[in-house]
């Protein structure tokens, strides 16, 4: 294939992994943000969020999009609630000490896991696209949904936005991320907000998850790599830097759609893999961070 | 049997614990009597990437123990399994193998299927004494890598299977193939024995586009796939096959593809009647043993599918989302049987007589076809450890699986590589 | 000072106690606690650099699978014998910590980590990559004839368990040594202050990478010695869960404690097997364990008996 084709391949399936990508990064800043925590479980909630998925797109009548519509705001709820009780049953009473926290949540991904292998079983298994068109270009095949997620994943990404900047509840979020003790000066519940956050974060991976399972299937082993990227883009990005995260996701995955027609593909994994560690290297506080993190 | 292996070694290392390891040489529980259980050990993935596969293997395995205990058991004796779980991780398997020997007082261990963990168990294997009878699919017990303890006799290797479909994919398909295959070991026997072997009919390998194992997305790697390529040759393995082949649907659209030839590996446990796969229309697929039931399929092999549980698509009878890995899991039933006839042959009474089951198995040279061997009929090479039997190429008509090309045995041959039994115990 | 003696009683005492049980376990806990002892190694490196210097790597897969690459390699082609190999093993181990280390190290807390993910990762994609040395994800066996050292077949229960005794009790008195050692104090008041040390004179670089390099040499030990002990080199071990349990291990049994990673270790894989064992599902088993354990012993069984009840222990 000529080089022009392949690059605008190479961008479109980049874009949609980075949309993807930087929507449960967002997730994971959150909780990283204003809570101080490493929520290894993160993936966890991602992968339930394409098990719930697969569960509500199987027990919803009708033609696909209805599955997927409810499955859309169902998953998030459902996963948001549990990250709540997690929150509240366990990370609260061990105050979120850095280091039991990791173990905490490690415990917590294992738990998780075995409940999906358990109560849905170990094969990958396909959730319906709310519908199903290829895009036919002179070179190849697009298919319309990949850039349906795009574009859902970017408008739920303004939401966030306006959520954070705009809303009271963004503004409670933004104080106790800033200051604690100030924050409960000033008559803030932060136990409360601390919960919803969790949730939060966990609703946004869940969603996340919901938008990508039509084009690669629910498997109960499926957090580990969003986990990662989604690690790797919040500190490159800058911790507590939305647009930060952003611009990180694009950069990875872009950086890893174009780097696979340039170099053998494994080679190219490795080349990209460094050069995030270089840019931290030399940029500790990350792309658009304000201080070390 | 290892234990008594174990105290000489160890009193010459520290003499002064000689009372001290005399006390722990006495026998624990008795010798088994004639009558009692002969207990296997089966060594499956239940958890971890190879779980899809390893639930399966599990009901085969307990499918053919029924089956071989209602025919009266081995010599008379009834049989025992003991499955052990390990992850589809090789740290594990060695763990594994180490508890099924050890602690649950297995004879045999049999039923590991990716190479990774076989190769990490089978070193186990070797240094506890214990018969290890994969059922893996991988090279690396013909190729001379294990030990004289590992043995595969239930299915063939990727070597044979490669070079006797070769000849049908140049005279039918096309001669310029691109392959794509994931970037580790299995891939890369695929990419170095099928390059060998089209090139010995006049063909030639003109790109080798490999997947990186970490890859949950394929579309970026599919440009790679030369315009004047004649044949397409997949093999992808792990949770991700079904988005692969969705994606390759996706990126031909409707625009002209060529040849598409893959290993039913891609496929493997996956409904070809999914959503986005009705491209697959028309392409080929490597089958160990025919999915869907064939009109002409003989009695043993619908004698297997009942036991086993398989309806005649190839799915679960219970549940027809629930699709099989037919075209592997019949290497665990023929491999308890294989145990069965080597046991029998051996005289096999208790621990000691481990290695003469490896003898009697070696001096095996055929298993016919037949409901203890449904796949149909093998060579055994004693020296290699390997077993050769047929492959079928099948084609995807109207969303079924049709067999277009049986191989014959001879078809899969190659020049021995190693002689196991010329190495000690 | 009765508190180093009791101490050094202690652990001689734990090391005695190996050795006698290495005469009575039967054959599968014995298998295992061997394997426990060269893991727990590695798990004592990573303590080094975690838990008394503060440095939260989550790379260090990348230095055990260098001893083990190492020693297994060169064993394999002929280079070395198996002793100057486990060397090998140890120098790559520490080397490559160093390397990574002066990389590394210009960064702290998140970013640390990601630099130190993100340097495994290649490392570990690279040992696929080249499968025609490394024998790729399916790795390779050692023979028995290659894992002889002097009179030690170390293929045999008996000298596998001496030398992952051995191994262990270096490793251990080593930890002990450099905790009570100046270095070691120095090494603690670079966790907890370290503008505070900068300003008594000491390069808080140097000392990390002193740390670092330390434990990489602990980790690249534990690698060599798996792959001499057990016969087995492959690329599992260099997968990122392999840089998350050492972690794991450490939490579990007590970051800061020179007992807490063996202890982590052993407890670990006694869940893990004996949960195996009674569920399908041992994940669920092992999970609920972690979160109970965090909850109820928050720094991990080593620190919070030190908290509680022996405030002598090192």
């Amino acid at each position: 294939m000529a080089l022009g084709p392949y690059l605008l391949l190479a961008a479109i399936e980049g874009l949609v992994g980075a949309a993807v990508l930087a929507l449960t990064a967002v997730g994971l800043s959150l909780v990283f943000g204003v809570m101080r925590v490493v929520n290894v479980a993160h993936g966890a909630f991602f992968m339930l969020g394409a098990v719930a998925a697969w569960f509500v797109t199987q027990a919803v009548p009708g033609p696909p999009w209805v599955g997927f519509a409810v499955a859309l705001v169902a998953a998030p709820l459902s996963v948001g609630a549990l990250a709540v009780a997690a929150d509240l049953l366990v990370l609260r009473r061990l105050d979120y000490a850095p280091e039991p926290t990791i173990v905490a949540t490690i415990g917590l991904l294992y738990i998780l896991q075995a409940l999906a292998l358990t109560g849905f079983g170990p094969d990958a298994r396909p959730v319906p696209a709310p519908f199903e068109a290829v895009i036919q270009l002179p070179w190849f095949g697009v298919s319309a949904y990949k850039l349906a997620v795009v574009g859902l994943a970017a408008a739920l990404l303004g939401f966030v936005w306006l959520g954070l900047a705009r809303s009271r509840a963004g503004l409670v979020m933004r104080a106790t991320r800033s200051d604690r003790a100030m924050a409960e000066a000033f008559g803030i519940d932060t136990g409360r907000v601390y919960a919803l956050t969790f949730g939060a974060g966990a609703a946004l991976a869940a969603v996340a998850a919901v938008l990508i399972v039509p084009i690669s299937q629910a498997h109960y082993l499926m957090g580990g790599d969003p986990l990662l990227l989604a690690f790797i883009v919040v500190i490159l990005g800058g911790l507590g830097s939305l647009r930060g995260t952003v611009v990180a996701a694009l950069a990875i995955g872009l950086g890893d759609g174009i780097a696979s027609v340039f170099f053998s593909p494994t080679v190219g994994k490795i080349v990209a893999t460094l050069l995030v560690a270089l840019v931290l290297v030399f940029r500790p506080q990350g792309l658009f961070g304000r201080e070390a993190a | 049997m290892d234990r008594r292996a174990r105290l000489p070694s160890r009193r010459s290392l520290l003499q002064v614990g000689a009372a001290l390891a005399g006390a722990a040489a006495l026998p624990r529980f008795v010798q088994a009597q004639s009558a009692a259980p002969v207990r296997l050990g089966v060594q499956v993935h239940l958890t971890g990437i190879g779980a899809a596969y390893g639930r399966w293997y599990a009901r085969t395995a307990r499918a053919a123990l029924e089956v071989l205990n209602a025919a009266g058991g081995i010599g008379g004796r009834p049989v025992e399994l003991v499955f052990e779980d390990d992850a589809t991780d090789p740290r594990r398997g060695a763990e594994v193998v180490e508890k099924l020997a050890t602690q649950a007082g297995c004879e045999a261990i049999f039923g590991t299927l990716f190479s990774n963990v076989v190769i990490s168990s089978a070193a186990r294997a070797g240094e506890l004494r214990i018969p290890y009878l994969v059922c893996s699919e991988g090279h690396h017990v013909a190729s001379g890598a294990l030990n004289r303890w590992t043995l595969q006799p239930g299915i063939t290797d990727v070597k044979s299977q490669v070079i006797a479909m070769a000849p049908w994919v140049a005279a039918n398909l096309g001669r310029r193939v691109a392959m794509i295959f994931p970037d580790y070991a299995f891939g890369h026997d695929h990419r170095d024995f099928f390059s060998e072997a089209i090139a010995a009919r006049g063909g030639e390998v003109i790109a080798r586009i490999a997947v990186p194992p970490t890859e949950t997305s394929f579309t970026r790697y599919l440009p790679r796939i030369p315009r004047d390529t004649e044949v397409l040759y997949h093999v992808m393995v792990g949770p991700s096959v079904l988005t692969f082949v969705k994606e390759l649907g996706t990126f031909y659209g409707r625009g002209g593809r060529p040849e598409i030839f893959g290993f039913i590996d891609s496929l493997e446990g996956v409904d070809i009647a999914a959503p986005g796969l009705a491209f697959l229309e028309g392409t080929h697929l490597w089958e160990g043993q025919p999915r869907y039931l064939q009109p002409d399929a003989p009695e043993h092999e619908t004698f297997y599918r009942a036991s086993v549980g398989v309806g005649d698509s190839g799915a679960a009878q219970e549940d027809p989302r629930d699709v099989s890995t037919y075209a592997h899991m019949f290497s665990v039933w023929e491999t308890l049987f294989v145990i069965k006839r080597g046991m029998e042959a051996a005289g096999y009474r208790g621990p000691a007589d481990r290695s003469a089951l490896v003898e009697a198995i070696e001096a095996m040279e055929a298993f016919p076809a037949g409901r203890e061997h449904p796949q149909g009929d093998k060579l055994f090479n004693g020296r290699t450890h390997q077993a050769f039997g047929h492959q079928h190429i099948s084609k995807v008509e109207e969303g079924r699986l049709a067999v277009v090309h049986t191989t014959s045995i001879e078809d899969g041959l190659y020049p021995d590589e190693v002689d196991y039994t010329t190495r000690s115990f | 000072m009765s508190g180093g003696r009791a101490s050094l009683a202690l652990h001689l005492g734990v090391l005695a106690l190996l050795l006698a049980l290495g005469f009575v376990l039967p054959p599968y806990p014995h298998a295992n606690l061997a394997r426990v002892m060269v893991l727990a190694v590695y798990a004592m490196g990573y303590n080094l650099a975690f838990g008394y210097t503060g440095l939260l790597s989550l790379g260090h897969a990348l230095y055990f699978a260098a001893g083990m690459y190492a020693a297994g390699l060169t064993v394999r082609f002929g280079v070395f014998p198996a002793a100057p190999a486990f060397m090998a093993g140890v120098a790559a181990g520490g080397g490559l910590a160093l390397v990574v280390g002066v990389l590394a190290l210009r960064t702290t807390g998140a970013a640390f980590m990601i630099v130190t993910l993100m340097v495994a990762q290649a490392g570990y994609l690279a040992i696929l990559t080249f499968g025609r040395v490394t024998g790729g994800d399916e790795g390779f066996v050692l023979e028995r004839a290659a894992r002889i050292v002097g009179p030690l077949d170390l293929s045999q229960e008996g000298p596998r368990y001496a030398a992952a005794l051995a191994l262990f009790a270096g490793g251990l008195l080593a930890s002990l040594a450099l905790v009570r050692s100046r270095a070691g104090r120095v090494l603690v008041a670079m966790r907890e202050n370290p503008e505070r040390s900068r300003m008594l004179g000491y390069d808080p670089f140097r000392w990390r990478l002193l740390a670092l390099g330390l434990s990489g040499a602990f980790a690249g030990a534990a690698g060599a010695g798996y792959a001499l002990l057990f016969g087995y080199v492959g690329a599992s071990f260099a997968a990122i869960d392999h840089s998350i349990l050492p972690l794991l291990w450490v939490l579990l049994g007590g970051a800061g404690t020179v007992l807490g990673p063996f202890v982590g270790t052993l407890v670990m894989f006694w869940l893990v097997d004996a949960a195996s064992g009674i569920t399908t599902a041992p994940q669920l088993v092992v999970g609920a364990a972690l979160v109970a354990l965090v909850l109820f012993a928050r720094r991990g069984l080593m620190g919070s008996l030190r908290a509680r009840l022996v405030p002598w222990l090192p």
